[in-house]
This record gives C-alpha cells, sequence and structure tokens, in this order.
C-alpha cells in the first residue's frame, strides 16, 4: 500500500487552515467540558472520595481527563467530523479529482485526528499543571503518547465512518463503545473494584492503557509505563490497514 | 487528421456487481477538440468520464491519458486535468479564495503562484469581487462558475467536465459557455457529458452517442445530423430508439 506523505500533508493542511478559521469559537468548549468534570468529580466527589491508591482524588482523575479529552478530540473528527466532508461536503470527491490518492487522504484524516488529540490534550495538561495537579515534569511525556492514542481512536473512527449507513448511527458507537471506555477505563476508579471478568476485559481496551500512561508520567514514574505505550503503538499498527481498505470501498465506486 | 491522442480508450468496461455500466468502449480524444459523450442518465456517461480522471479503475480494457497508462500512473495524469465535477462539492469550511488556494495546494502549487492565478481566474469567472464570500452565500450559477474557476487552477491541459451546465437558468448556462468557448480558443482540450442537444451542437466537435454502456457513433454534430435528419434529438431517437429525456 503507497501513502504519499507529502500529499497526506495538504490534507492535513486544508484542516489546519479549517481549525486555525474557526477554533476561536470551538477551542472555549472543548475546554470547559474537561475542566466541569474536574471541578465536579476532583472537588465534589473529591470531597467523600479522600484518597485512591495514597493519591488525592482529584489527582487520580487529572491524567485520565487528559486522556479522555485527547481522545474524544480525535473521535469527533474522524466519526462526524469525516462522515460530513465525505457524504454532506463531498469534500472528499474534490480532493481525489487531484494528484491526492485515496491513502493519502486517509492518512490525512489519521494524521490530522491525532493532532486535535495533541491540541486538546496538551492543553488540558496546561491547565491541570497550572491547577498543581502534577507531581513531575515528566507530565511533558504525555504529548507522544497522546498522539499515538489519538491515532488509535481516529483509526476506530474512521473504520466506524466507512460503515455507517448514515449519520445517526454514530450513536451506536458512542453509547454502546466510547461511553463504556470513558466508564471503565480506570479513569474515575481502579479496575480492580470490579469483578476479574470484567477488569480483564477492560484491561485490554485502548483508553486503559492510555490512562495508565498518562497517570504514571504525570506521577513521574515514566519507565512504568513502557508497557502501556507499547501496547498502544501495537494496537495503532494493528487497526491500521482497516481504515484504508474499508473507506476505499466507501469511497471508490 | 494527424492530431495527437490526448485520451485513448481501448476495449474500456467497467461492471458494477452484475450491472455492465460500460460495456467495451473504444474512443479517442484529440488535442485542442472539444468531445461530447451524450446520452440519457444511465448510459454510463459519467463512468466513463470518472475512469478517464483516474477516480475509478475499469473491470476490462485499458485507457491512457496524456500517453500515460491510467492504472499505473493516476498522479502524474491528475496533476495535468481539471475536473469539474456535476455536484457542487466546494469546500463550505473555506471562503471563495480560499477555495482556489486550498485547492491548488493539493497539486503542490505553492501560494507565491496559487494566489495571482486564483486572482485571474476569478476575473475571467466574473467573480472577482467575491473572494471573501462564504460558498453558502453564492447562487448556483456562481458555484458553477467557481467550480469551474477550481478546475482550472492547475492549468490542466485537460479539462473534464461532467454536466457542466445541469441545474442552471438560461443566463447562467450561457455564461458558462462562453467561457468554455474562450478555453477552447486558448487549445484547450475539453470533454464533456451532457444531455442538452443545444449544449452539445454549440460546444462539441465531435460526439460519441452513448447508448446502456456502449458507443453507438462518434461523429461531428453536423455530419449526424445531415446523415440522419433533423436535430441531435432526433438523430439520438433514431440511432437508439430511445429518447434523450428518458
Amino acid at each position: 500500500m503507497r501513502i504519499n506523505f507529502l500529499r497526506a500533508f495538504r490534507v492535513w493542511q486544508r484542516h489546519w487552515t479549517v481549525h486555525t478559521k474557526l477554533y476561536k469559537s470551538s477551542f472555549a468548549l472543548n475546554f470547559a467540558e474537561p475542566v466541569l468534570y474536574l471541578v465536579a468529580f476532583g472537588m465534589g466527589l473529591g470531597v467523600y472520595v479522600a484518597e485512591i491508591n495514597g493519591m488525592p482524588y482529584i489527582r487520580f482523575i487529572a491524567p485520565g481527563i487528559i486522556a479522555s479529552s485527547s481522545v474524544f478530540a480525535a473521535v469527533y473528527e474522524c466519526s462526524y467530523g469525516t462522515y460530513v466532508r465525505m457524504e454532506f461536503q463531498r469534500t472528499f470527491d474534490a480532493i481525489l479529482a487531484t494528484p491526492v490518492g485515496i491513502n493519502d487522504l486517509v492518512a490525512g484524516e489519521l494524521f490530522w485526528g491525532a493532532t486535535k488529540s495533541v491540541i486538546y490534550g496538551a492543553s488540558i495538561t496546561l491547565v491541570v499543571a497550572l491547577f498543581g495537579l502534577v507531581d513531575s515534569p515528566a507530565v511533558v511525556l504525555v504529548v507522544p503518547v497522546i498522539f499515538l492514542g489519538g491515532i488509535i481512536f481516529a483509526e476506530l473512527s474512521l473504520i466506524f465512518a466507512a460503515l455507517v449507513p448514515g449519520i445517526d448511527s454514530f450513536s451506536y458507537f458512542f453509547t454502546l463503545f466510547m461511553t463504556p471506555l470513558f466508564l471503565f477505563s480506570g479513569i474515575f476508579f481502579p479496575l480492580d473494584v470490579l469483578p476479574p471478568a470484567a477488569a480483564t476485559i477492560a484491561s485490554f481496551t485502548p483508553l486503559y492503557h492510555l490512562v495508565t500512561a498518562c497517570r504514571g508520567l504525570a506521577a513521574g514514574a515514566p519507565a512504568g509505563v513502557l508497557m502501556n505505550v507499547f501496547w498502544l503503538g501495537a494496537t495503532a499498527l494493528l487497526l491500521a490497514p482497516f481504515p484504508f481498505r474499508l473507506m476505499r470501498r466507501r469511497v471508490i465506486h | 487528421m494527424n492530431a495527437v491522442n490526448i485520451v485513448t480508450a481501448r476495449k474500456l468496461a467497467k461492471n458494477y456487481n452484475s450491472l455492465r455500466a460500460v460495456d467495451g468502449v473504444d474512443f479517442e480524444i484529440r488535442q485542442g477538440e472539444c468531445f461530447g459523450f451524450l446520452g440519457p442518465n444511465g448510459a454510463g456517461k459519467t463512468t466513463v468520464m470518472r475512469i478517464i480522471s483516474c477516480f475509478l479503475a475499469p473491470s476490462a480494457g485499458s485507457v491512457s491519458v496524456f500517453g500515460l497508462d491510467a492504472a499505473q500512473e493516476p498522479d502524474r495524469i491528475k496533476s495535468r486535468i481539471g475536473v469539474m465535477p456535476q455536484e457542487a462539492n466546494l469546500d463550505p469550511d473555506l471562503n471563495v479564495l480560499e477555495n482556489l488556494i486550498v485547492y491548488a495546494r493539493y497539486f503542490d502549487i505553492p501560494k507565491r503562484s496559487s494566489a495571482p492565478r486564483a486572482a485571474a481566474l476569478l476575473d475571467f469567472v466574473e467573480l472577482g469581487g467575491k473572494t471573501n464570500v462564504r460558498i453558502k452565500e453564492l447562487s448556483g450559477g456562481m458555484k458553477h462558475r467557481l467550480l469551474l474557476a477550481r478546475a482550472l487552477i492547475n492549468e490542466p491541459e485537460l479539462l473534464i467536465l461532467d454536466e457542466p451546465t445541469t441545474g442552471l437558468d438560461p443566463h447562467s448556462r450561457r455564461a458558462v459557455w462562453e467561457k468554455l468557448e474562450d478555453l477552447k480558443a486558448r487549445n484547450t482540450t475539453l470533454l464533456l457529458t451532457t444531455h442538452y442537444m443545444e449544449e452539445a451542437e454549440r460546444l462539441c466537435d465531435r460526439v460519441a452517442i452513448m447508448d446502456s454502456g456502449r458507443i453507438v457513433t462518434i461523429e461531428p454534430p453536423a455530419t449526424l445530423m445531415e446523415r440522419h435528419g433533423g436535430n441531435l434529438e432526433q438523430v439520438y431517437l433514431r440511432l437508439t430508439g430511445r429518447s434523450l429525456a428518458d
């Protein structure tokens, strides 16, 4: 399979141009949600849940919020965003009439999704750091880890976008996949309180490894997260062929 | 005729599952001519265009554009053609000028070249005063003219137009025709599909009459009308037993 990375960059660049035009309206909103979670759970629930594994509750959930915000940024971009460009705006057809090929286009979408993860993940990390909720400068290492997580969730979203019959079907993706992941990936409580079978299933999900990696980095233990990062890398690689194949099948007819 | 062939198709066929949309067609398009595919919806015109523009791969046969095999070198071919699609797929997240500048980037045309070119093209399609206007504020005719400008941003040697005036009012239609005649005068090779007789008679040097995935005949419109009598619509009815309106 051939990808011309310069052409993929042209697609990425189109999204960047649009993003820099519109970011003022969407940026604050994307900030608001994670901050609300931090306040509601960290300060509200945190009064009752004093500590988890020796960590003040707000410090426990802060890295999880970084991970989940970054992942949702990629997911929105590559599910609804990609679908609208593909089906309603017909932007894909317009781009494919140029030297940009379908593989370049899909690679551009994936990298843009991961870029959105980094933009939002890094911003939330900054906010969390300003609140004094991280212990270590090693937290800057979350940026490449978030990028990897963004790639995985961009891949999953594109796979779904290539398969859905209509835009309403995304509610299945969110309700049956993203919401359970959000709730059971160790963001709000450690998985060991779950029944062993459920905990085992949860520990195979990509968001769990991303949350664990972010938490380790925020706590200043980068060596402990190598397995999680390796797992994320392997997942990203294993998923990679599918968005390309399925998008080709959907778009070229 | 010793003109150079820009497009050569041999035994070109395309199946969609069990449907044979294009059923073994042969044709050549010569440099500088305006070549039209004429036929009702479902005749296979758009599929042929999509194969020539390297969007679809043929199921059988071959097509070469500028002497390059469409199956082997789609990038090199696509960098030298312009495509004006049937539907207005302008980028609604960008304004009029940005649509051209961003589109030029897909061809690796840097802004220092694309900016003056975009300005000249907007003048050419009479949208010079609309550079910062949003796409949704344009009329249907304006969108068509912007699509034409966008298709010209890479200075294509071959311009492919799929039903370039469908859905336009008579005034806007004539405006697009005038632009296409200008381009023809500048030796751009034009390839268009249409089901408007007047469009084919006015613009095309030769037309291929298509019916159910096959080419029935390829002749200049004047020759067809002389030989079979009446206008192109009647010629079509006589050759295929069908009305173009079907």
